[in-house]
């Protein structure tokens, strides 16, 4: 991929060797730069791709060597694999559930902070806080508000308030683990696109506000509506591509909260289904062909918002 | 716009706020509420990180700790040690591995990132393009590839296992590519007619000027390797080569769960800590730096 020609490159009037020199004087140093990252970059993430694209067309266990076996992971995949079906159900709910919200609240918290004068850097640090935070330890916290018994904080406060007769089991309940992972995930990732979000605000020209009063702008909504929201589209762009691709990789926080496997499946996510086939089957074909599922579907995603997000002017 | 000039400006609004009382007051109100939510659970993890082990399990459950201690940490960090691996080894492998892996993407990225910005080679744009496309599918994605790469290499079980793979990041490099897109040319000019070499320019006048861009990539880098879960998962079966998180799940599950109670409170709070430390001492660079983090489409 780097050897492709867009610009300058040579000139085809000039010998071979001499464009070859000439591409390597006019080039050389960029790429000098680029190599290290190019390497890395193309044996960890572009060449992956493609390999796992061709594993999952195979059957490979890691000690015989691959074997072709065409489209047939992705039939049993679609066709004869329950709990994937189950993963993608949970996957989707999931994200469809705490992608936006978290992303609404990133952007809700952002503007509030640009509206108030004081306290901003300890509003800012607060409510970036639950994204800092590991979902593996944070979830040893979370399993304690809402274990099952009556040591439950959540269990007690609504046993106290007398809304429940009976301590629910919010973890080990297949009604209930999902939910509270979603609730859990949303408070990790309510703060995940604030940053970016937060700089747009902060970015968008003053006077851009001065101009909308004399259009007639009469209240803060009106702005965000009209000035705020046009001018921030790149970086709405950019969160919205980080919330995607977080969402659908949830994995940390289901199996820290829900175990694995999760009771019934209720907390299987494409991730853990990946895992599962890959890392502890070593059944790499098909693990592959999950992958491609989930490569599939945030790309496609990614693209639909890179076409949402479109800066026409 | 430079880089100096654009810095962390809070936007001040003049305007009509201070005669509506009620919704400067809504406002506050609103914005105490969502502290609340974003710091309860944090509030409760340092509580019972603090927590003698009869508050632990005292009926009702306590939010606020009565006789805090600092008992669980050493028990932690001491009493810990004489059975399995000391919790001090789990601490300096996240670290280490972490600390590294910052670096390594720091100058790796940042190379990357002027070169393609300052010198625009041929096939830039490609590369661009193809690093854009890399920010939309989840590392999850290209995990059994480079598992097979990384077993290949001999390398499962070892600190490079959990280094390597994450050093040339497109989200690192787009951040710190945006930021250098905006460095004036002319500055770079001046120090080369000097007669500085390429890398004498980029390491003494470019990356002092990219410093907010590699602050901010370096906090991101260290959030996201120190939390990471999944490559430690599938790369360290090894109980010293173990880092925080992978640790912290063997300490909180199985036997002797109610012994290790407080233990596994101030676990998680070693565990919690340091993002939010790093991120608060670094929070005016990140501001900088992500104000050029949008996506042009």
């Amino acid at each position: 991929m780097q050897a492709t020609k867009t610009t300058g490159g040579a000139p085809g009037s000039k010998a071979s060797e001499g464009a070859l020199k000439q591409w390597i004087r006019k080039n050389g140093v960029g790429y000098a730069f680029l190599l290290p990252f190019l390497i890395l970059f193309a044996v960890f993430v572009i060449v992956p791709v493609a390999v796992a694209m061709y594993y999952s067309l195979t059957n490979y266990n890691m000690i015989q060597p691959a074997r072709f076996v065409g489209l047939s992971n992705y039939s049993q995949l679609i066709l004869d694999d329950d709990v994937f079906l189950i993963s993608l159900k949970n996957t989707m709910i999931f994200a469809v559930i705490t992608g936006p919200i978290g992303y609404f609240a990133s952007f809700l918290m952002a503007w509030l902070i640009t509206l108030v004068k004081r306290g901003r850097g300890f509003f800012s640090l607060m409510f970036y806080a639950p994204s800092l935070t590991s979902g593996v330890a944070m979830a040893n916290i979370w399993l304690i508000l809402f274990s099952g018994d009556r040591y439950g904080y959540i269990n007690n406060l609504l046993l106290r308030l007398g809304l429940i007769m009976e301590p629910i089991l919010w973890t080990k309940d297949a009604t209930y683990v999902l939910p509270v992972i979603m609730l859990i995930s949303i408070w990790m990732s309510m703060g995940t696109g604030f940053l970016v979000f937060l700089a747009g605000l902060q970015n968008v020209d003053p006077a851009m506000y001065e101009a909308g009063k004399i259009d007639g702008i009469k209240n803060k909504f009106q702005e965000l509506r009209y000035i705020t929201l046009p001018m921030m589209k790149p970086q709405m762009l950019f969160g919205a591509i980080n919330a995607i691709v977080g969402a659908f990789g949830v994995f940390d926080v289901a199996t820290a909260v829900a175990g694995m496997p999760s009771p019934n499946y209720a907390a299987h996510t494409i991730v853990a289904h990946l895992y599962d086939y890959a890392f502890t089957r070593f059944n790499m074909g098909y693990a592959s062909a999950v992958a491609m599922a989930l490569f599939v579907i945030t790309f496609t995603l990614g693209r639909i918002c890179m076409h949402v997000f479109r800066d026409d002017t | 716009m430079t880089a100096q000039s654009s810095t962390y400006r809070p936007r001040r609004f003049r305007l009509k706020w201070r005669h509506l009382t009620f919704s400067r007051f809504m406002l506050y109100l609103l914005l105490t509420l969502l502290v609340v939510i974003a710091g309860l659970p944090l509030f409760a993890m340092v509580c019972r990180s603090l927590m003698p082990l009869d508050e632990l399990y005292i009926y009702p459950p306590r939010l606020i700790v009565h006789r805090p201690t600092l008992r669980n940490f050493s028990d932690l960090l001491t009493s810990l040690s004489s059975s399995t691996v000391p919790f001090t080894r789990y601490i300096f492998n996240s670290l280490f591995t972490t600390v590294v892996t910052v670096l390594l993407s720091i100058l790796v990225c940042c190379m990357g990132a002027y070169g393609l910005s300052k010198h625009h080679p041929a096939g830039s744009n490609a590369i661009f393009a193809v690093v854009l496309a890399a920010l939309m599918f989840s590392t999850h994605v290209t995990q059994i590839p480079n598992y097979l790469v990384v077993n290949a290499l001999g390398l499962v079980n070892t600190y490079l296992a959990l280094i390597i793979p994450k050093i040339a990041v497109a989200y690192n490099f787009f951040l710190v590519k945006q930021f250098c897109d905006q460095l004036p040319d002319s500055i770079l000019e001046a120090a080369r007619i000097d007669g500085a070499k390429e890398f004498r320019v980029f390491w003494t006048i470019a990356m002092p000027l990219l410093k907010p861009a590699w602050t901010t990539l370096a906090v991101f880098s260290f959030v996201s390797n120190w939390n990471d879960y999944f490559s430690p998962l599938i790369f360290i079966s090894s109980n010293a080569l173990k880092t925080m998180p992978l640790a912290l799940q063997t300490l909180s599950g199985g036997a002797g769960v109610v012994a290790r109670a407080g233990t596994v409170g101030a676990a998680t709070f070693l565990t919690t800590v340091p993002c939010i430390v790093v991120f608060a001492i670094m929070r005016g660079k990140v501001m900088e730096t992500m104000s050029f983090s949008g996506i042009k489409s």
